[in-house]
């Protein structure tokens, strides 16, 4: 399969990359990792007159605890995050995010910046993104601004980054004493989209969830975070009863529809289960003294 | 004795290999020749309408294309249809019709294969979208549109009804029988999926007026016979065998898929003989997986008799087969349902009724293998579950129920209730070291604890029966080529030996097992032995790879040309002996003297003899070519069990442990028989959860990429294990049976008997492949066992 | 058309090439090195699996532009100095490969775990190659081989080269 012809662009720095950006407007494409846009040029699903490639640019692979926030560069590689000892041991969920993305050796290329900004409702990490309530720094002509991860997903291949905009970071909140998160994705095979997944974080004060973040992968139109079940943990001990009903309040909140991945009213089963087995993960992880 | 000689038994380590590990393998895409053009092909988005008209301007005015092909063009050739390996036909390029999703409309021709590309975007086609018939029992419905309306004498779907075995017996048997179990079994629609796709290089010589098609296919001579008929009959005018040279090279896997002649083949020879340059064209996997043959879709009712007592006996099954639009499969001529009547199984009954149904449908045309001879993965899965689900019904262990119904091992040869022969078979040995290796016993009681407790683990068991080594010559033929198989040896002065073969290997490591079986039958070290193949200027004729057929076929026939030349070097070495012919024997891969073993001669001695000492009288060489027509089949057979878990919370089935105990007779190169069965499984795995290919109600295919037709990774496929008897075959020249398929039609029901034997409990007697999560999980919530 | 120069197994390839080629077909078609495979669209089946900089990547999804400078490695650089490296050992030895069309990714995936991880678990080789597809083998000798290779790694002895 032969991707259409296009002009490329390789900007060494964020200014040329943004004045590429207005001159070719909507006739232009970024690409960080291309694991997913090259797919579907070859596919000829995608077929953009201008692709800027962002490697060059400098300053996108950041990957350190700021300003009380981890901040990851749009272009860190899935790889990256995987085997990093700093967000292995204090931010699980991510890890436990990028080791499900497609395969290992797509994940050597893949980038965090790209599987969110592509808001493919299928991706691993928008999800524990909303779980995690991360910030996205964008910056375009008119400078530079955060967007909270819940305005930045809009629809299916839908942010809130205007078109001359381009996700530079990611600010994940640093875990507050007793927090845990997890990602937990059922998948048909190594490398597919997850029939659905479940991200949880959930901070502990005593004996009692204080803060939880619950979100939801491939089973809505985008990641979706799921309130209600996040609401309910407040306050409670993290018991069989309470996890049962939050699972089942995450089911609701799915909107799940039939596809060969399955009925609908089977990936909302789905997310029950994965639910309380997230959520069973990161609070053993809070309470067991590794943040 | 002579040192590092002979072959049989030993784990060779393959001969082919040190090219492949070194990226040295010459596939069909690795070939460039000067001037060569590359083809794209512009397919059908519509599983069935009319084509209005064909726009080609644009395409033809973009820089490198050089010609756009159509069925029209075709037609004025008489090239646009072809004859299928079943006699039936099918469209090269259509003229105003399509009839399934991606099939071929036109081929652009260009001077890259970027420009290829383009040019096909740029085609435009109207089409006039028409009723598509997607199920196969609607498809008989005598107001369904007609798929095939060019076949005037028909009007109907229906293709072709087969029936064997006793009807009346098998009924009368059903009658008086104390028990009947029936289940309804799908097998869909699956697709081999080679990691090498499809594809050929044809370049046409006009001063010779030499053919040479360097291509990805499994039976080289039968499509350089069929190209030749084909051009017989075209405008172009035949083009002498002779002048056709088919070039079979390093194939990145077959199983099946690379059998059929499929269009792209035949329009890129077009077009090399209409444009005089070599045509190169490759499928890209989403071709390969849309347009390309397909397996199984056989839709079958199936019925086991018994007594009370657990003895079996009568079968009856009724199928509906789905070929999509055009009977395309490679089955013998005889068979038009291969050897699915061999569905009695490892299972003495008395009388047994199999009628199948062919239907026309708008999807591909087919019905070829996945990885299995003719049919009988079908047979085996038919015969495995419903054995399995009157154990359940008469409440017995499924494994005392086989032990109780074997053929056994003195009966032999069986004579099937459908009229098969078995060659040999000790089933209730196999099963008996499968129960003993995996721990039979202590499963049953592991899952009995579990079960108390909520948890789902389930044991399957397989035992099943294969057939293959098609075939005698009496009864085997496709498109009237009897399916022999041959061999050409010839033996240098110095000792070393050069091998043609007519099949030819798609990775079963031929080069390595064929020189084996000369350097055992000859006394000469594997090392010294060259085997080549797939080249029909130089091989002799043979119907090719598949249906586990090269040993049994071709692996004979290397066998008895060598004891050709056995027998002539034996007269040469009493001639340097100087005894008599008959004073001499063959022992310790050497010729000695019967009584004085001390005055021997070994093969590399009587070659060099051959050449520059033979006896007066005789010719010199040393060479021989045998035509191998068995006289059977070969009957390999297994004892497989699979231990499965079950996750309350998703439905996921996984597979703890499988374990593959296989008899296929003597054994060439026990690593490469290991090899095979690794492979067999995980094609047989592959089918029973994860892969199956299915349209929507408009024809649409909805596994069109890699991304939703499931090929089990790394992480999916469990640790095999494996285990062997062996019974060899009494008729085959050193007692082989073949072995390549036999786990790809083992495993699936296994797997399948491993679930429903862990929902036995709640009442569940079947469920079709692929198992997914929410078959299982739907059972799971009805019964209150779905965890959160 | 741009300017791509990339050194493949040690060697400069330079050529004016359109944007959209991608690396694989440069590779193939224009360094002329056909051990690298296509085996589908999607970057689902890993048979174009090559080395940049010593990270296996998918070829077919990657342009050849978008690593331009970079450091190939292929199956063809595999062997040094008539030496087979001890991953083509170890599939020789093990029975790692049958039609032979997914094993120059699968051996460069393996070099690369081995280089990372000299001992891995059987989990961490599966893991490792699951981005890998092969239709012939089942795994089980792969896993064997990448396993093998780990020994000799670790371990080295000269061992003779298999030849034709």
């Amino acid at each position: 399969m032969i991707p259409p012809p296009f002009q490329y662009y390789a900007p060494t720095s964020m200014s040329e990359a943004l004045s590429l950006l207005q001159q070719h407007g909507a006739e232009s494409k970024l690409m960080a990792g291309g694991q997913s846009l090259i797919p579907l040029m070859k596919l000829r699903l995608a077929s953009p007159n201008h692709l800027i490639d962002l490697q060059k640019v400098p300053g996108l692979t950041t990957l350190e605890e700021r300003d009380g926030a981890l901040v990851i560069g749009a272009m860190v590689r899935e790889a990256t995050l995987e085997h990093s000892p700093l967000v292995r041991q204090r931010y699980p969920g991510i890890v436990e995010a990028s080791e499900v993305v497609a395969d290992p050796v797509v994940r050597n290329f893949a980038t965090l910046g790209g599987n969110l900004a592509h808001a493919d409702p299928a991706n691993d990490h928008p999800a524990m993104m909303l779980a995690l309530r991360a910030q996205m720094v964008a910056i375009g002509p008119r400078g530079q601004r955060r967007i909270s991860v819940d305005d930045f997903l809009v629809d299916t291949f839908e942010t809130s980054l205007a078109p001359d905009e381009v996700l530079v970071e990611i600010h994940v909140p640093q875990p507050a004493p007793h927090s845990g998160s997890a990602y937990v994705k059922f998948e048909r095979k190594v490398g597919d989209y997850a029939v659905a997944a479940v991200a949880a974080q959930v901070t502990m004060n005593g004996d009692v969830c204080a803060q939880a973040g619950l979100a939801l992968t491939n089973v809505g139109p985008r990641s979706l975070r799921a309130g209600a079940a996040q609401q309910f943990l407040i306050g409670k001990r993290l018991d069989d009863q309470t996890i049962r009903e939050a699972a089942r309040l995450a089911g609701d909140a799915a909107e799940p529809t039939s596809d060969l991945r399955g009925p609908a009213e089977y990936k909302r089963a789905v997310v029950r289960a994965l639910t309380a087995r997230a959520l069973r993960k990161a609070a053993q992880r809070a309470t067991g003294g590794a943040n | 004795m002579a040192t590092d000689v002979g072959g049989y038994g030993r784990s060779v380590k393959r001969k082919e290999d040190p090219r492949f590990i070194r990226g040295k393998g010459n596939y069909v895409d690795d070939l460039k020749l000067p001037g060569m053009l590359y083809m794209d092909i512009v397919r059908s988005p519509y599983a069935h309408a009319k084509i209005t008209s064909i726009d080609a301007s644009k395409a033809l005015a973009l820089p490198g294309v050089l010609a756009v092909i159509t069925g029209k063009d075709l037609d004025a050739y008489k090239l646009a249809w072809m004859p299928t390996l079943m006699s039936d036909t099918q469209m090269v390029l259509p003229i105003d019709r399509v009839v399934y999703q991606a099939q071929e409309v036109a081929a652009v021709i260009a001077t890259e294969r970027y420009i290829a590309a383009d040019g096909v975007a740029l085609v435009e086609v109207d089409y006039e979208p028409l009723p598509p018939v997607v199920d196969p029992y609607k498809a008989l419905d005598p107001s369904s549109p007609l798929v095939r309306p060019d076949h005037a004498d028909k009007n109907t779907n229906h293709i072709w009804h087969w029936e064997s075995g006793d009807k009346a017996r098998t009924d009368q048997l059903f009658n008086e029988a104390e028990v009947v179990v029936k289940e309804h079994m799908y097998l869909p629609r699956i697709h081999v999926s080679s990691i090498e796709t499809c594809g050929c290089v044809a370049s046409f010589d006009r001063v010779s007026g030499k053919l040479t098609v360097w291509m990805t296919t499994q039976a080289p001579h039968a499509i350089r016979t069929v190209f030749s008929l084909v051009t017989a009959a075209s405008a172009v005018g035949q083009i002498p065998e002779h002048k056709i040279r088919i070039i079979s090279p390093d194939i990145g896997g077959g199983f099946g898929g690379k059998v059929p002649v499929y269009p792209g083949y035949v329009i890129a020879t077009a077009a090399s003989v209409l444009t005089g340059h070599p045509v190169k064209w490759i499928e890209d996997r989403s071709e390969n997986l849309q347009a390309d043959s397909f397996a199984r879709d056989y839709h079958m009712d199936v019925e086991l008799a018994g007594k009370r007592d657990g003895t079996i006996t009568a079968l009856r099954v009724k199928t509906l087969a789905d070929h999509g639009s055009a009977d395309a499969a490679a089955n013998p001529s005889k068979f038009p349902a291969g050897l699915f009547n061999v569905c009695t199984g490892s299972y003495a009954m008395e009388a047994a009724h199999v009628e199948v149904d062919g239907v026309y449908t708008n999807k591909p045309p087919g019905g070829v293998a996945y990885r299995c001879s003719f049919r009988v993965t079908e047979a085996v899965h038919a015969i495995e579950r419903i054995v399995d689900r009157m154990a359940q019904e008469l409440k017995v262990d499924p494994a005392a129920l086989r032990m109780k119904n074997f053929i056994p091992p003195e009966k032999f040869p069986y004579k099937s209730p459908t009229g098969w022969e078995y060659d040999s078979g000790n089933y209730a040995g196999a099963l008996k070291l499968a129960m003993e290796k995996i721990g039979y016993a202590d499963l049953r009681r592991e899952q009995a604890e579990k079960r108390a407790r909520g948890e789902l683990m389930g044991i399957g068991i397989c035992t099943f029966t294969e057939i293959v080594g098609a075939g005698p010559s009496n009864t085997f033929d496709i498109l009237g080529i009897k399916m022999f198989d041959s061999a050409e040896i010839r033996v240098h002065p110095t000792g070393s030996a050069i091998v043609r073969i007519g099949v030819q290997s798609q990775g079963q490591g031929h080069e390595t097992t064929f020189a084996q079986i000369v350097a055992e039958e000859l006394g000469l070290p594997v090392d010294n032995i060259v085997v080549e193949h797939g080249d029909t200027d130089t091989a002799p004729y043979g119907l090719g790879t598949y249906a586990s057929r090269s040993t049994p076929t071709a692996g004979a026939a290397t066998a008895m040309a060598a004891r050709k030349i056995r027998e002539k070097a034996k007269a040469i070495a009493a001639h340097l002996l100087e005894a008599s012919p008959d004073d001499i024997e063959w022992g310790n891969y050497q010729f000695q003297v019967k009584g004085a073993p001390t005055r021997s001669k070994t093969m590399a001695d009587v070659a060099f003899a051959a050449y520059t000492n033979h006896p007066q009288g005789m010719e010199a060489g040393l060479e021989a070519v045998d035509y191998y027509d068995p006289p059977n089949l070969t009957f390999p057979f297994g004892a497989y069990i699979c231990i499965v878990d079950i996750d309350r919370g998703t439905g996921e089935v996984k597979i703890r442990r499988f374990l593959a105990v296989d008899d296929c007779g003597n054994i060439i190169n026990p690593m490469i028989v290991e090899g095979q069965i690794h492979g067999g499984l995980t094609m047989g795995m592959a089918p029973a959860l994860l892969e199956a290919i299915t349209y929507d109600e408009n024809g649409n295919i909805q596994q069109g990429t890699f991304m939703d037709y499931l090929l089990p990774t790394s992480m999916e496929t469990p640790a095999w294990e494996t285990d062997k008897t062996c019974t060899p075959s009494p008729h085959h020249p050193f007692g082989a049976k073949g072995v390549g398929e036999s786990a790809t039609v083992g495993a699936p029901p296994a797997i399948a008997n491993a679930v429903v034997d862990a929902l036995s409990h709640l009442g569940v007697t079947h469920l079709d492949i692929p198992i997914t999560p929410w078959k299982v999980h739907k059972i799971l919530e009805e019964h209150g066992l779905a965890e959160v | 058309m741009t300017h791509v120069t990339l050194t493949i197994n040690g060697e400069a390839h330079q050529a004016e090439v359109e944007p959209r080629l991608l690396l694989v077909h440069f590779i193939r078609e224009v360094a002329n090195l056909t051990g690298t495979h296509i085996g589908c669209d999607t970057t689902s089946c890993g048979a174009c699996t090559v080395l940049i900089n010593g990270t296996p990547a998918k070829s077919c999804t990657l342009l050849a532009v978008q690593v331009n400078g970079a450091e190939i490695q292929t199956v063809e650089g595999l062997e040094q100095n008539g030496q087979l490296h001890p991953i083509q050992q170890g599939f020789f030895e093990e029975h790692g490969l049958q039609c032979g069309f997914c094993t120059p990714g699968m051996m460069l995936v393996g070099k690369a775990l081995l280089e990372q991880n000299p001992n891995p678990s059987e989990a961490e080789i599966r893991r490792a190659i699951s981005g890998n597809l092969c239709r012939c083998t089942g795994y089980v000798n792969i896993v064997k081989a990448i396993d093998s290779a780990g020994k000799k790694m670790r371990e080295p002895a000269a061992t003779g080269a298999p030849t034709a």
